[in-house]
């Protein structure tokens, strides 16, 4: 799978595809706890509900500035598949952009709008939050079916979209129980445990529909050697979810102990089904169609590109690191003073 | 055009999107530096009034900024959704703009505001400053490379074509091509206009009703100081910025001017309605010479007219006449009330602060010496900087067309082939929605100015009791 380095026009897409799809990965964790966090939002209390924002409110907005590197990305490095894939899924795009504007001002506005209209903002925020969710995750189902719009793929878009909504509520818990205390933990807990089964659903949905889809993929899996290189992948995220799941049935451990344990196992099982798709839809970035070599701009540009994202990724690591570190421990009510 | 096709629909889509987007990077851009001043101010003091101040505008702050950030992602989606065609053929030039913008700017500006927004208390003073100011440099940033990329799109220069695909020959020349500098300049004090205004009229309405306190009355001597120190130098500007129009755009000078047939000592059209079927100005007010003198710097001077621009088979590469002619007006008359007004609140605030000198002493201005039609004229005016900034955009951008990409691109060619129905659609409910935000964002400021007045933790500001129903209403607590 790994390019010729000695020559820019084949080491450049690949280049930028993995650092896309990096980009894409940091957003599904990072705003995926944040929409997970809205999406449970109406199970709480109002004095809960405060504390959840409180958990969120300095994070979200650079969690959503992944999203907008990972389709800046497709845009610049990949102008003819961002053309392609965007206008073919105008409508969930959409839905998606009016979800993520509902949620990103609710924010804002229920902080500072009068008593009586707060109810008004949290209702947004839910529901901004949940279209975001729904919209990505019928987006994932259609792609995996290769952007064909049938009765069958949008079914399978429309289970995709149910199984990401919840999988986003999963890691939303697992940050709350990190982030919380006293009785909104044990609720995190709680909703953790019951959204467990999103997230194993969601991964077998995919990883039974994948193959099936496509000949090529088929034969990446399950042909020999394949299969034993692949192999690894399923059996360490199953071993994952049994972990989680005896953990979520002794949480919160005494003394707190281990409270990230839970988001970071999340984490390692998002990333791990995410490589799995990565590693079956490569080199395609519109599956079975345009490959990341024919939808690449020009070298000249994307070295360009690169040079200055070499140099400031790193440094946007770094910044990140510090605003967690400045936030750590559990949330309080936010505060401008 | 008679029916609503793809085209004109996903244009007024797109109109739409960045006209509502472009009001909250107007005031990010200069409150993030307005609020960095606060912030310096008050380490330099330790005077209070300076910190009520910026906690009042680090919230209007907050809310633009989530406004900017949720339409911005819209813009970016739309490129592909709607415009696949301009990524395509000029995809190497924007491509990289684009791509420095988010990893220079966005993510300066996203990590950065949490810790100024939420972190006063939790880290030292200097990192909170440092976080203030990188946010105010992120915004400012972020602006400069999408007025690259549009400076671009208006001049193109340093790419060659090969197969109806821009590749960039020389990046230096790209970057700083030649609309570039005014452009930005002129953005930039558009912005700090808007803040100015913006900030001296909601202090005027919370003088208005009754906040004497010391953070307003610093709050409106820096929002009018800021107007009437800049709007000079922004009509310096734009008549520059003019200037290069002329000589890179003639059509949209043209077409600013209502100026049909080319010409020497072409007049100053003050009022008139333009009439793209007669080629003429129906009831034009006009100034002789004026409009050369201007443009040219001579009486005589010659400018091109628009009737140039229309190619012999009767195919017109002029912009439509009337958007463009209005649209200049209304930002050039937006600036004039802007420039009395702001001179006049001076004025009078300096002439309080001469007659009772001594009392005042160390001050200069003195809100107490502004007439209540001033007070009250500037809170309307909180939102001139609006106005004209779109005006000024509307006039540049429709300018532009039928190009896209100036003499590159028309805008037809870069259009998506979506159902027309579908984008009218989204179109409707993307109006609606930013209809009620913006509903939503005005009261909210509003809300937080009548709450700030009264003291944020409900006492009154030295509150006179004339006419404060209303006021006193919001909260029952009191």
């Amino acid at each position: 799978m790994l390019p010729d380095f000695a020559n820019p026009a084949d080491w450049l897409p690949w280049a930028f595809a993995s650092l896309m799809g990096l980009s894409i990965l940091i957003y599904v964790v990072l705003d995926g706890f944040d929409l997970g966090v809205g999406i449970l939002f109406p199970l709480a209390t109002p004095e809960e509900q405060d504390r959840m924002i409180g958990s969120i409110g300095p994070f979200w907005d650079a969690n959503e500035t992944w999203l907008v590197l990972a389709v800046g990305l497709l845009l610049v490095a990949f102008p003819q598949a961002h053309g392609m894939i965007l206008s073919t899924l105008y409508l969930p795009v959409f839905v998606m952009l009016v979800g993520l504007i509902l949620r990103g001002v609710a924010f804002e506005f229920r902080a500072k709008a009068r008593d009586h209209h707060k109810r008004l903002w949290n209702r947004l925020f839910f529901t901004g939050s949940l279209m975001t969710a729904l919209a990505q995750g019928f987006m994932l189902g259609l792609y995996i079916m290769g952007l064909e719009q049938t009765w069958a793929t949008l079914a399978f878009a429309t289970l995709t979209a149910v199984f990401l909504a919840v999988g986003y509520s999963f890691i939303g818990s697992a940050w709350l129980i990190h982030k919380t205390e006293g009785a909104l933990q044990w609720k995190a807990v709680r909703w953790g445990r019951e959204s467990l089964w999103g997230v194993i659903l969601g991964i077998g949905a995919v990883s039974l529909a994948t193959p099936l889809v496509s000949t090529r993929i088929f034969d990446k899996w399950l042909t020999v050697p394949e299969i034993f290189y692949l192999a690894p992948l399923p059996i360490v995220s199953g071993l994952l979810i049994l972990w989680l799941w005896r953990m979520l049935r002794q949480m919160p451990f005494p003394g707190d102990r281990r409270s990230w344990l839970p988001f970071a196992v999340a984490t390692a099982l998002f990333a791990l089904a995410y490589l799995g798709m990565a590693y079956s839809f490569y080199p395609y970035v519109v599956p079975e169609r345009l490959t990341i070599y024919e939808a690449a701009a020009a070298p000249e540009s994307l070295i360009i590109i690169l040079v200055g994202a070499c140099i400031v990724v790193p440094v946007i690591a770094g910044y990140s690191v510090l605003a967690y570190t400045i936030f750590r421990g559990k949330a309080t009510e936010l505060r401008y003073d | 055009m008679e029916t609503l096709d793809t085209l004109l629909l996903s244009r007024i889509q797109f109109a739409a999107n960045i006209s509502f987007h472009i009001l909250f990077p107007t005031i990010t851009i200069a409150l993030g530096w307005v609020l960095f001043f606060f912030r310096v101010r008050f380490a330099q003091t330790k005077d209070d009034k300076w910190m009520a101040a910026y906690r009042f505008w680090v919230k209007v702050f907050a809310l633009s900024f989530a406004m900017g950030v949720v339409s911005g992602i819209t813009m970016s989606f739309q490129f592909g959704t709607n415009w696949p065609g301009f990524m395509e053929t000029v995809g190497n030039i924007a491509g990289p703009l684009l791509a420095y913008e988010v990893l220079t700017a966005f993510f300066l500006e996203a990590v950065f505001i949490g810790i100024m927004l939420f972190g006063f208390s939790r880290v030292p003073g200097w990192l909170h400053m440092l976080a203030t100011f990188l946010v105010a440099f992120g915004t400012s940033m972020s602006a400069f490379w999408i007025i690259v990329l549009n400076s671009w799109m208006h001049t193109p220069q340093g790419f060659e074509m090969i197969d109806g695909q821009a590749f960039a020959t020389d990046w230096w020349a790209i970057i700083f091509n030649p609309s570039m500098p005014y452009r930005f300049a002129h953005m930039m004090l558009a912005s700090f206009l808007t803040v100015g205004f913006l900030v001296a009229g909601v202090s005027a309405f919370r003088w208005l009703i009754g906040d004497r306190s010391r953070e307003v009355r610093a709050m409106l001597k820096t929002g009018v100081s800021i107007g009437a120190l800049l709007i000079p130098v922004q009509i310096f500007m734009g008549d520059l910025h003019g200037l290069n129009t002329k000589e890179y755009q003639p059509a949209k000078v043209a077409a600013m001017e209502g100026l049909w047939e080319t010409r020497e000592g072409a007049p100053l059209v003050l009022f008139g309605i333009p009439d793209e079927e007669a080629r003429t100005n129906h009831y034009a007010l006009e100034i002789p010479g004026l409009a050369s003198l201007i443009l040219t710097h001579e009486w005589d001077g010659e400018l091109t007219g628009l009737n140039d621009f229309v190619a012999e088979d009767g195919s017109v590469l002029h912009p439509p006449v009337a958007p463009v002619f209005w649209s200049f007006r209304v930002m050039v008359g937006t600036g004039v009330a802007m420039l009395l007004l702001s001179w006049a609140s001076v004025w009078f605030m300096w002439r309080r602060r001469a007659r009772h000198e001594g009392r005042i002493a160390g001050h200069w201005l003195a809100v107490e010496g502004l007439p209540k039609p001033i007070l009250w004229a500037l809170v309307p005016m909180a939102f001139s900087g609006w106005v004209a900034t779109l005006a000024g955009w509307y006039t540049t951008e429709i300018g532009r067309q039928p190009w896209l990409v100036q003499g590159v691109m028309t805008t037809e060619m870069a259009v998506a082939d979506v159902p027309a129905p579908m984008v009218m659609g989204t179109l409707v409910t993307y109006l609606a929605i930013y209809a009620a935000l913006l509903f939503a964002y005005i009261g909210v400021i509003a809300y937080l100015a009548r709450k700030a007045a009264q003291g944020d933790d409900g006492r009154a500001n030295d509150m006179s009791h004339s006419g404060k129903a209303g006021v006193m209403a919001i909260n029952p607590a009191e």
